[in-house]
């Protein structure tokens, strides 16, 4: 371990993310010497900007996620604004039909939603006005994505775990068949294993392993208005939109069409466009009684994809001491599983309460090597600078 | 199965759903203050189309938010009267009448709260498209060329009792009394002694307003002896060596304003308090050029002390980092002969106005300007604003609101204290102070800000935005210009839902719409995924919405 010097961490993660933070205090917590090095600050890319909903049932990580998320607060000891249960509005026949889906994966796994015609939405959700009929979920739920993150990287360092934020990655010492080194803009970190969760710099920092990633990030937007008065349940969206009312009552929802960008060129920031006018009207469709609000900012954030759009947590087969997540754009939610799948996978190579067989890159294997275009998954023809 | 190339891209994506851009114009100049005029007017008669627009007369509900600037209440009623007050700011500029003349669309109660310009990854849009909104109407504007100059606007500064009616900025004051003549004061106290505070409470002493006193933290005022000698003359005494320990009043706002000395470090003496009696409190503690625009649309800002703090890095044809933005005036950078002298500002907007033109491929007549020059050497408005954050806000009794929008103190920041609305929940100030969630580095107000909440309200921060630069400064000890800009965003001016909704939209928008990305793969259930997955196997069924 010449070249990594004297610091180092018997498992380093990269990437600062909700995943990787995750990971990092599930590991902390077990008493390994972790050290989580993140490129910006904690938490300032897609973590960050997400409707911070915690209700993935079609995920092998469901049943973990819905166990974990009520005591999340207690296991982190700071607050990540947690509230149970989702409200999904249809404004008409076929968002009906569509979000039903959620009901059915729901009560294949033990889960009970309630179906709701127009006056019991109304009464439940005030900003609501002319809908089709919507359902009650008794399960998932909605946090404070900014304060989650802050929750994980303060309960990972009372564990004494560490973070090195401002520090990107430059490379990677290996020898044999295993990762001994992160090289970093800061300094050089030996290590006994690296996990990569990195968002979309995942596939090419695992590429400079080896390890194919199939990635293609994308920007997606949101907006904000002033706070409202709280209504009983904040996890109400539909209408194409998802999100929440805060719990300071603030509406923050996204949605509509995502844009494909080149991952070298989304280093700096992501620029939110019109497409908030679009998500306003929609928005005031779902909430007519709250059209007076004013919205106050957007976010906008680049988020990874794969050809599939489902995550992946896996070892590969080479390097032997490597441990590769990306949530696929979907990841707040699923955090706490995901960081124990993780830290699993890091501990005893396989995950101990989930069958994460259909979240391996071994589904990639017959990938078409011009799997973008293919799919159309491609940024607009040059225009503008 | 579709075959691929007949789907050359993802029809979930932005791609081919621009909205339809009703307008177009060549020219867009932001802001009819005097940079902006000289601009547009430089421009005109050249063949190509300016749009001229200002957001005055700003919606009297707007103005209760405190935005664009820290009204504190002191509108006198004829703001409600949309028309008078329209006919109020035409008659207050009679150069608008001139830029009407010579052919400049003019367009007054608008108000520019975004700029989009198309760069790498947000292509989608055909062009540069300004969002632009007046009282009931939400639009959008194709521009080729932009020249911003929206001015300035005051540093907030917290005491005790500063969140009541009668404490507004300077600016605020000014922009009421000269452009709305609708400024509800009639003694005030000014706050700082800057060349632009003096500047103004000399221009309201004219108008009868009277400034009882100047007070100023250091030990000498900073601006021009003379406006101060023209406030003397009026019997404004300057307390210098003094701030504002408590503004008390009753449900119409400040009746009085209590009054410490205090020494270099701005610790309290010990000397008595001392009371004054007004009924309205001017912040003058720093004019801050108003970038939110420029930020937020991506053009490069740094802390340029000579400039007076954080200001779009220019060239020297007021050209921003994106070649067709430029600024010009307040918003360009703010400094004393400047201030004294409209000229600059104008010229600033000729020059401007002249790479415009040049990039719009109509060559300038004549000999292009030298670019004004800040005075040097500078003050140093960095050490002036720690200087008044740490006399002021740091010592404040009654532990004052730094936001109040979110009711966020001084103490709770500094902690980085969980928001009230969270009650009793485990503070991370036992454990953590500042520098926990950013070790070794700088605080960012961007971490501070969603950890705390401050500067997340309504007003969008202008409150208090360059309060918690200087305290996270003075925590860390740190220059300020060291402490990170917090970013704007749009819509940078709160637009109500209704509005925002109204913006054009594609058909194409509608017809795929979906809350995620609109893979059908991504939401198929683990229990019914298939084991490998290419593009040529892929299902494409009707995509199940996103959740």
């Amino acid at each position: 371990m010449s070249r990594a010097g004297s610091e180092g961490a018997a498992v380093i993660v990269v990437g600062g993310g909700v995943t990787g933070l995750s990971a990092g205090w599930w590991l902390a917590r077990d008493g390994t010497d972790v050290l989580v090095i993140e490129a910006g600050a904690i938490g300032s890319a897609a973590s960050g900007r997400n409707g911070g909903g915690c209700s993935h049932h079609h995920s092998p990580l469901f049943l973990e996620e819905q166990r974990l998320w009520p005591m999340l607060d207690e296991l982190l000891g700071y607050p990540t604004e947690f509230r149970p249960n989702r409200i999904r509005i249809a404004l008409d026949e076929r968002q009906f039909r569509l979000y039903r889906r959620a009901l059915e994966n729901g009560a294949r796994q033990g889960y009970r939603t309630d179906v709701l015609d127009a006056k019991q939405i109304r009464a439940l959700v005030p900003f609501a006005g002319e809908v089709y009929g919507g359902y009650f979920h008794h399960f998932g739920g909605h946090a404070n994505p900014h304060r989650t993150v802050q929750a994980y990287a303060w309960a990972l360092q009372d564990h004494g775990g560490r973070i090195l934020q401002h520090a990107p990655v430059l490379g990677f010492d290996t020898r044999g068949n295993r990762v001994v080194g992160v090289r970093t803009s800061r300094s050089a970190f030996a290590c006994d294993h690296l996990v990569i969760a990195a968002g979309p710099a995942t596939g090419a920092l695992a590429a400079q392993l080896g390890v194919s990633v199939p990635l293609m990030s994308a920007r997606a937007e949101m907006i904000v208005t002033e706070p409202l008065a709280l209504m009983q349940t904040g996890g109400v969206d539909g209408n194409g939109l998802y999100g929440r009312q805060t719990l300071r009552g603030n509406l923050a929802y996204g949605g509509g069409p995502h844009e494909w960008v080149e991952l070298q060129d989304t280093g700096g920031r992501a620029y939110s466009t019109v497409l908030q006018g679009s998500i306003a009207r929609r928005l005031r469709a779902l909430f007519p009684q709250a059209a007076h609000a004013r919205v106050i900012r957007s976010w906008a954030g680049f988020i990874e994809n794969t050809p599939d759009g489902r995550p992946v947590i896996d070892r590969p087969a080479s390097p032997g001491n490597l441990t590769i997540a990306t949530l696929s754009s979907v990841g707040f939610g699923l955090s706490p599983a995901a960081g124990r799948a993780v830290r699993d996978l890091v501990v005893s190579g396989t995950c101990g309460f989930a069958d994460l067989s259909t979240l391996g890159l071994g589904r990639f294997a017959g990938l078409e090597p011009g799997w973008r275009a293919l799919q159309g998954w491609l940024p607009a023809a040059a225009g503008g600078e | 199965m579709i075959p691929p190339d007949s789907r050359p891209h993802d029809p979930a994506s932005v791609i081919g759903k621009a909205p339809p851009i009703g307008e177009a114009t060549d020219l867009l100049v932001i802001g009819a203050g005097p940079a902006g005029v000289s601009a547009a007017l430089a421009a005109a008669g050249r063949g190509v189309r300016i749009t001229l627009v200002d957001e005055n007369p700003v919606p009297s509900s707007v103005m209760g938010e405190e935005v664009p600037l820290q009204f504190g209440a002191r509108m006198s009623a004829v703001v409600a009267n949309r028309n008078a007050m329209l006919e109020a700011v035409f008659e207050a500029n009679p150069q608008l009448a001139e830029a009407l003349e010579r052919g400049i669309d003019v367009r007054l109660g608008t108000a520019v709260w975004g700029l989009f310009p198309q760069r790498r990854t947000t292509r989608w849009i055909g062009g540069h498209v300004a969002g632009l909104a007046d009282a009931q109407r939400a639009y959008l504007l194709g521009f080729k060329q932009v020249i911003v100059a929206c001015g300035r606007r005051d540093m907030g500064l917290a005491f005790q009792g500063w969140e009541r009616p009668g404490v507004m900025g300077a600016s605020a004051a000014y922009r009421l009394a000269k452009t709305y003549g609708a400024l509800d004061a009639r003694t005030a106290v000014l706050l700082g002694a800057g060349t632009e505070a003096l500047q103004i409470a000399d221009a309201l002493a004219a108008q009868g307003v009277r400034i009882a006193a100047v007070i100023e933290q250091a030990e000498a005022a900073g601006g021009p002896a003379r406006l101060l000698a023209r406030l003397t003359g009026r019997g404004t005494r300057v307390l210098t060596g003094r701030v504002i320990r408590e503004a008390s009043g009753d449900a119409r706002g400040v009746t009085a304003v209590k009054v410490a000395a205090v020494d270099g470090l701005g610790r309290d003496t010990g000397r008595a308090l001392e009371t004054l009696e007004c009924d309205t409190v001017l912040l003058g503690v720093g004019a801050v050029a108003a970038i939110e625009l420029i930020e937020a649309s991506g053009c490069a800002v740094g802390f340029q002390p000579q400039r007076g703090g954080h200001v779009p890095v220019l060239d020297a044809s007021q050209r921003t980092s994106l070649p067709y933005v430029y600024a010009a005036g307040d918003c360009a950078g703010i400094w004393a002969s400047k201030t004294l002298s409209e000229a600059v500002a104008c010229r600033e907007g000729a020059i401007a106005a002249r790479a415009a033109l040049e990039a719009l491929g109509v060559r300038g007549e004549g000999e292009p300007e030298e670019p004004p020059v800040p005075d040097w050497p500078p003050r140093d408005v960095a050490l002036e604003r720690l200087a008044w954050v740490r006399a002021s806000v740091l010592r404040a009794p009654g532990r004052p609101w730094v936001c109040p929008c979110e009711q966020v103190t001084c103490d709770d920041i500094l902690s980085l204290r969980p928001p009230r609305y969270l009650g009793g929940q485990r503070e991370a100030a036992e454990t953590y102070g500042l520098g926990s969630a950013a070790p070794a580095a700088v605080p960012d107000p961007d971490m501070v800000k969603r950890l705390t909440r401050a500067g997340m309200g309504p007003c969008q921060g202008r409150r208090c935005r360059e309060q918690i630069a200087a305290l996270l400064a003075l925590a860390a000890d740190r220059p300020l210009a060291d402490v990170p800009l917090a970013t704007y965003r749009p819509p940078v001016r709160p637009l109500r839902l209704d509005q925002l909704a109204q913006l054009p939209e594609s058909p194409a928008m509608a017809e795929h719409w979906d809350s995620w990305f609109g893979m059908a793969t991504q939401w198929v259930p683990f229990w019914r995924v298939p084991s490998s997955y290419a593009v040529a196997t892929r299902c494409t069924g009707e995509p199940g919405a996103g959740e």
